[in-house]
């Protein structure tokens, strides 16, 4: 349980200096949706090669450990392997290849699952070097930036970003506390490791109870700490650090421009 | 119970880039009933090493021992647990049972012991924490600060460890409830000849009731001995950020104006003893 905790990796920053981590957040949570849709525009395995490159090109210059890459894709390992099972057993026609009891296996479904799987991968790894190249803080600093025009329908997009600058601030403070607590427990004789999963289960309580106080604790302590503060949602308030967009963004947007270009022109490839 | 801490090193997050070395080459000796403080800087290492003491933590590498048996290569830690208890920092925390009752019972009956045993220990724990038997079936989230405090202590208590570790049990407390939880530990070391393992930062209180002090320096051993010994090195003490008791900064001073004192006086009792003799020798003179 313990090792489970250190394991996250998703929505975890990498701090660094890098080409990437000093464009404009807008810039990259833009590009990054475009990434996505130009993914689902790939109808032959040609595509994903120029995806490939780009993302090669993109970790590269990031400069962020491959192993990290890896391991943000551990999670999602289930749906994978789901996806993949799916797609090889249920997709008719092509040639016959093999059976595994009543299930045929067919060329086109394991063109199919390769194909799903991949886009999958590229997906989470795609959208994993966003977040591990964008601060928390940036990260809802550009989307309450790119929200903003929706106010004027009713769309609190400033409390929607302090909603998750907090709820992503606090992760890390809550697994800290989950350990402390843990660890207290553990050294009056509790057992979170052995049984099954009802006395699992209830092995929790000791752990949860205090946590979901604690957590409640501090979100009391926080409103007390905003208002004394004067907060009052995001009501003429200024930044420190405007959001700007720089040359570096011209030349992304450039570079993922071309990909989509070229994607767009692999669809007619006869191959 | 003794405990033999060899060479043990601890990194935090190791092989990621938010690697961070918590202990480096730590050694030192605990012997039998005795009450040790160990003091040192946020950050220097002081929680994480008590972490290692009954295997909640491993060390990155060398061993520690507790009473003959290398816990750093034992799987099952149950053992250990029970005669090492560790009360954590702000330790009202790890509350979450309905009755103070079975709270302080957690432990015991985690060990397995008789319903008789339990209700023993239970009774006994909050007799020797001050708490009284009256209020045992109220909620521990209806208590005061130090209350809880006490309850929390009792918990870790009532599980009778033969050695008992106890990181800043008077942080954010009042002078009072300060005094009764230092009094209570000095009588339950003094009762029951648990091995005990106070973490302060505050020099005074250790001064008044250890008899060796471990200093820590950046995940560093820097200083060890009997507190006369420990603090007459006023000059490294400040450079590490810590300093000596108000008094014996007092007498310092003193001593520096020509006044013939000890210079390893340590408490307010003594200091005023060494005082009233002078200046009653003066008088005479």
């Amino acid at each position: 349980m313990l090792i489970m905790l250190k394991n996250i990796t998703i929505g975890q920053y990498i701090p660094g200096n890098t080409f990437i981590h000093r464009l404009d957040p807008r810039v990259k949570i833009i590009l990054s949706i475009i990434f996505i849709i130009s993914l689902f525009i790939i109808t032959k395995f040609s595509g994903y090669i120029f995806i490939l490159l780009f993302l090669l090109l993109s970790v590269f210059v990031s400069k962020i450990p491959l192993s990290y890459i890896f391991k943000g894709l551990k999670p999602i390992l289930v749906i994978l392997i789901l996806t993949v099972g799916l797609n090889v057993f249920f997709t008719p026609g092509g040639t016959y290849l093999a059976s595994i009891g009543p299930l045929k296996i067919t060329s086109n479904g394991v063109r199919l699952a390769l194909f799903m799987g991949l886009r999958l991968i590229f997906l989470i790894v795609g959208t994993s070097l966003l977040t591990l190249t964008t601060s928390p803080i940036a990260l809802t600093d550009g989307i309450e930036n790119l929200l903003t025009p929706f106010k004027s329908i009713g769309l609190p997009a400033h409390e929607l970003a302090m909603m998750m600058t907090i709820a992503l601030r606090f992760i890390p403070t809550l697994l800290e506390e989950t350990d402390k607590i843990m660890k207290a427990q553990m050294a009056r004789g509790a057992d979170f490791e052995s049984g099954n999963l009802v006395k699992r289960a209830k092995n929790l309580i000791p752990l949860l109870v205090p946590l979901f106080i604690s957590a409640f604790r501090r979100a009391d302590e926080l409103a007390v700490a905003m208002e004394a503060r004067c907060y009052r949602g995001g009501f003429n308030r200024t930044k420190l650090k405007q959001l700007k967009v720089s040359n570096r963004d011209y030349i992304a947007i450039l570079f993922t421009a071309i990909l989509v270009g070229i994607i767009i022109w692999n669809r007619f490839w006869p191959w | 119970m003794s405990i033999q801490v060899e060479n043990i090193s601890f990194v935090y997050n190791e092989g990621t880039p938010f690697e961070s070395v918590a202990l480096k080459d730590v050694s030192f000796t605990i012997d039998d009933n005795e009450f040790v403080g160990i003091i040192g800087h946020t950050g220097s290492g002081k929680s994480t090493l008590i972490q290692h003491l009954n295997g909640l933590l491993k060390p990155t590498s060398g061993r520690i021992i507790v009473n003959g048996i290398d816990i750093t290569t034992k799987k099952d830690l149950k053992d250990i647990r029970k005669e090492v208890g560790i009360v954590f920092q702000y330790p009202e925390h790890q509350l979450f049972e309905e009755t103070i009752y079975k709270d302080i019972a957690f432990g015991p009956s985690n060990l397995g012991l008789s319903d008789d045993e339990i209700e023993k220990r239970v009774y006994d724990a909050m007799r020797i924490v001050g708490l009284d038997i009256k209020i045992k079936d109220m909620s521990p989230f209806e208590l005061s600060g130090g209350e809880r405090r006490r309850v929390a202590i009792a918990g870790v208590l009532s599980m009778m460890p033969k050695i008992l570790i106890l990181d800043e049990p008077t942080a954010g407390l009042d002078p009072k409830g300060r005094d009764e939880i230092l009094h209570q530990i000095k009588q339950i070391h003094q009762m029951y000849n648990m091995t005990t393992i106070l973490v302060s930062h505050s020099m005074e209180d250790i001064a008044k009731l250890v008899n060796k002090i471990i200093v820590m320096h950046e995940g560093k051993v820097s200083l060890i001995g009997a507190p006369k010994e420990v603090f007459k090195h006023v000059e490294e003490l400040e450079k590490i950020g810590l300093g000596v008791p108000q008094i014996t900064y007092l007498v310092r001073e003193l001593r520096k104006n020509g006044i013939d004192l000890p210079d390893d006086v340590l408490t307010v009792d003594e200091a005023k003893k060494y005082i009233l003799e002078y200046l009653r020798g003066v008088d005479n003179a």
